[in-house]
């Protein structure tokens, strides 16, 4: 056999795929694309004299979200901590059922359709009920919508990640006379992973949104959502717009903290 | 055989209860194997090899007869950690490296960390592995990757060996070549493993095992047992020696048995 060659193409392949894995050049096509959207964007404000109050060019957006970016920024950090709590409990939960209902099937029967049923469901509506439960201008409200919005697509993935090995790989540890526990760590959990990581790419995005929205319908006065539903109240639309740039650039940052954990999580996933 | 039986089929049939209703995968079959026989398991699909040898394995149970195993019940003896078992695919588990795949039984077995990996690592020698400890299996061929499901299966030194259709998905090249590397493997373990050696190629059973037991579909049975007299050990030279395309052409004959008892029942 001849395994030094192997090793050396191997070991090479390796090297090759974990560069492959910045995958720098695949930035290109959405970062053009971006810069084109936004290219004609500023060109058709322009060209149809399209009135502030109705649409600000980018360039007016930017000029405004540099006027005041500490500012902005401070308060998108309000919203975002609500996001990332919320998106914390909520994943954390839905990791929590899906194992409860590997481990009794009846729950799974009973919670897994539901859950599938729910991820459906716009529980930014709950909103207003947060609101009368728990305050409507306290943290607490946002951090139960973004909780409930992100529970039940994490309960549905990660429980079809537990439940994703093959009858083999499950009884290869039925032959070592594996404990349950055991079962449980070296082969569902890892198995899992993939998924979880599919449902915080969602979440990441969703929780921001939800935390966002959950605002409008009151919350302090140093927060995102609020400060965009009084200044688009008051037509003052480019500072309303400033304001969404500030929650896109958050929610962004927030996937690709998730996509980095992920890349460090993952190694045997890198090179495909 | 002088040394005394250490799985034995005491009229065993096996009915699956599926939705077209009840399947007869195995019917009466008694058999005994031999401490460090190596039996191999032949028989068009869906005759019972696969039943057979998760019967053994105690990943099935028998409708009814009984099945023991070193004088237990199939259960204790998985329970003891009786068996290694290896599939037509490898399962390697894909967040592992190859020499943590191999350890992985050790891992379960609450063997300490040292001699884990110096166990893994010797074995990934043993199958022309050593320096692919720290791959992931995705990085290894199909052939690679079976071998190092076979050191996995035998690193905790198990006294039997089942193994389903292992190199069903290879190429005949590296068939070939990895049927000589499991006779090798086999004949320097001490103690020398039984191995159930479940495939469906003629040449295959022959090279490899003492004995051939052949099997007849629907309701699969034991038809033939072909006695392999080829000197061990078997090398190249074996596939070319007339004794063993007369063995070749015996079970190729009791298989056709089977078919013309089908087609004239
Ligand atoms: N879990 C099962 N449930 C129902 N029928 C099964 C099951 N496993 C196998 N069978 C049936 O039993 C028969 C023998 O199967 P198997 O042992 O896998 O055969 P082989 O390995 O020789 O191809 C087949 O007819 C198959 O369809
Ligand atoms: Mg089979």
């Amino acid at each position: 056999m001849s395994a030094p060659v192997q090793a050396t193409t191997v070991a090479r392949q390796a090297g090759q795929a974990a560069q492959k894995g910045f995958r720098l050049h695949d930035l290109w096509p959405p970062v053009l694309t971006f810069a084109l959207v936004i290219g004609l964007w500023e060109l058709a404000v322009w060209f149809f004299q399209i009135p502030l109050y109705l649409l600000p060019a980018p360039s007016q957006i930017l000029e405004t979200f540099l006027a005041r970016p500490v500012f902005l920024l401070r308060i998108g950090l309000v919203t975002f901590i609500n996001a990332v709590i919320g998106c914390a409990i909520g994943v954390s939960l839905g990791c929590l059922a899906a194992a409860l209902c590997v481990r009794w099937r009846v729950v799974a029967d009973g919670l897994v359709p539901l859950a599938v049923a729910a991820s459906a469901v716009p529980i930014i509506a709950l909103s207003p009920l947060m609101g009368i439960w728990l305050g409507s201008v306290s943290p607490l409200s946002k951090i139960a919508v973004v909780a409930v919005m992100t529970f039940f697509p994490t309960l549905v993935s990660v429980y079809r990640g537990l439940v994703s090995p093959t009858a083999d790989a499950l009884m290869l540890m039925r032959s070592y006379a594996a404990p349950q526990r055991a079962v449980f760590a070296r082969l569902r959990a890892p198995a899992a992973l993939p998924f979880l990581f599919g449902a915080l790419r969602v979440c990441a995005t969703l929780s921001m949104i939800g935390a966002v929205v959950a605002e409008f319908f009151g919350g302090p006065q140093n927060a995102l959502g609020v400060y965009i539903k009084t200044q688009a109240g008051i037509l003052r639309t480019r500072e309303a717009w400033s304001a969404i740039l500030v929650a896109c650039l958050f929610g962004l940052a927030f996937y690709l903290a998730v996509v980095l954990a992920e890349r460090a999580a993952m190694p045997w996933k890198r090179g495909r | 055989m002088s040394t005394p039986p250490i799985i034995e089929f005491d009229r065993v049939n096996k009915v699956y209860q599926s939705g077209g209703g009840p399947v007869t995968a195995l019917l009466d079959v008694s058999l005994s194997i031999a401490t460090g026989e190596f039996i191999a398991l032949i028989g068009p699909s869906g005759c019972g090899k696969s039943t057979l040898m998760r019967l053994i394995g105690d990943l099935e149970q028998p409708s009814s007869g009984t099945v023991r195993v070193k004088g237990k019940t199939p259960a204790q003896a998985r329970l003891d950690r009786d068996y290694g078992i290896v599939f037509q695919a490898p399962v390697l588990y894909e967040w592992r490296t190859v020499r943590r795949n191999v350890e992985l039984p050790l891992e379960i077995m609450g063997r300490p960390p040292a001699e884990r990996r110096e166990r893994a690592m010797s074995l990934l020698r043993m199958v022309g592995l050593g320096d692919f400890g720290d791959a992931y299996p995705y990085q290894l061929s199909g052939g690679m990757q079976q071998r190092a499901a076979i050191a996995r299966a035998l690193s905790f030194e198990p006294s039997i060996l089942l193994m389903d259709e292992p190199f069903g998905a290879l190429d005949e090249i590296t068939r070939e070549r990895m049927q000589t590397e499991l006779l090798s493997l086999w004949s320097n373990a001490t103690p020398r493993p039984t191995v159930i050696f479940v495939t469906h190629s003629i040449p295959e059973a022959v090279f490899l095992a003492d004995r051939v037991v052949v099997m007849s579909p629907r309701p699969g049975r034991v038809q033939r047992i072909v006695l392999i007299d080829l000197p061990r050990p078997r090398v190249f030279e074996t596939r070319e020696s007339p004794r063993f395309f007369t063995l070749v052409t015996e079970v190729r004959e009791a298989l056709r048995a089977t078919e013309n008892e089908r087609v004239g029942a």
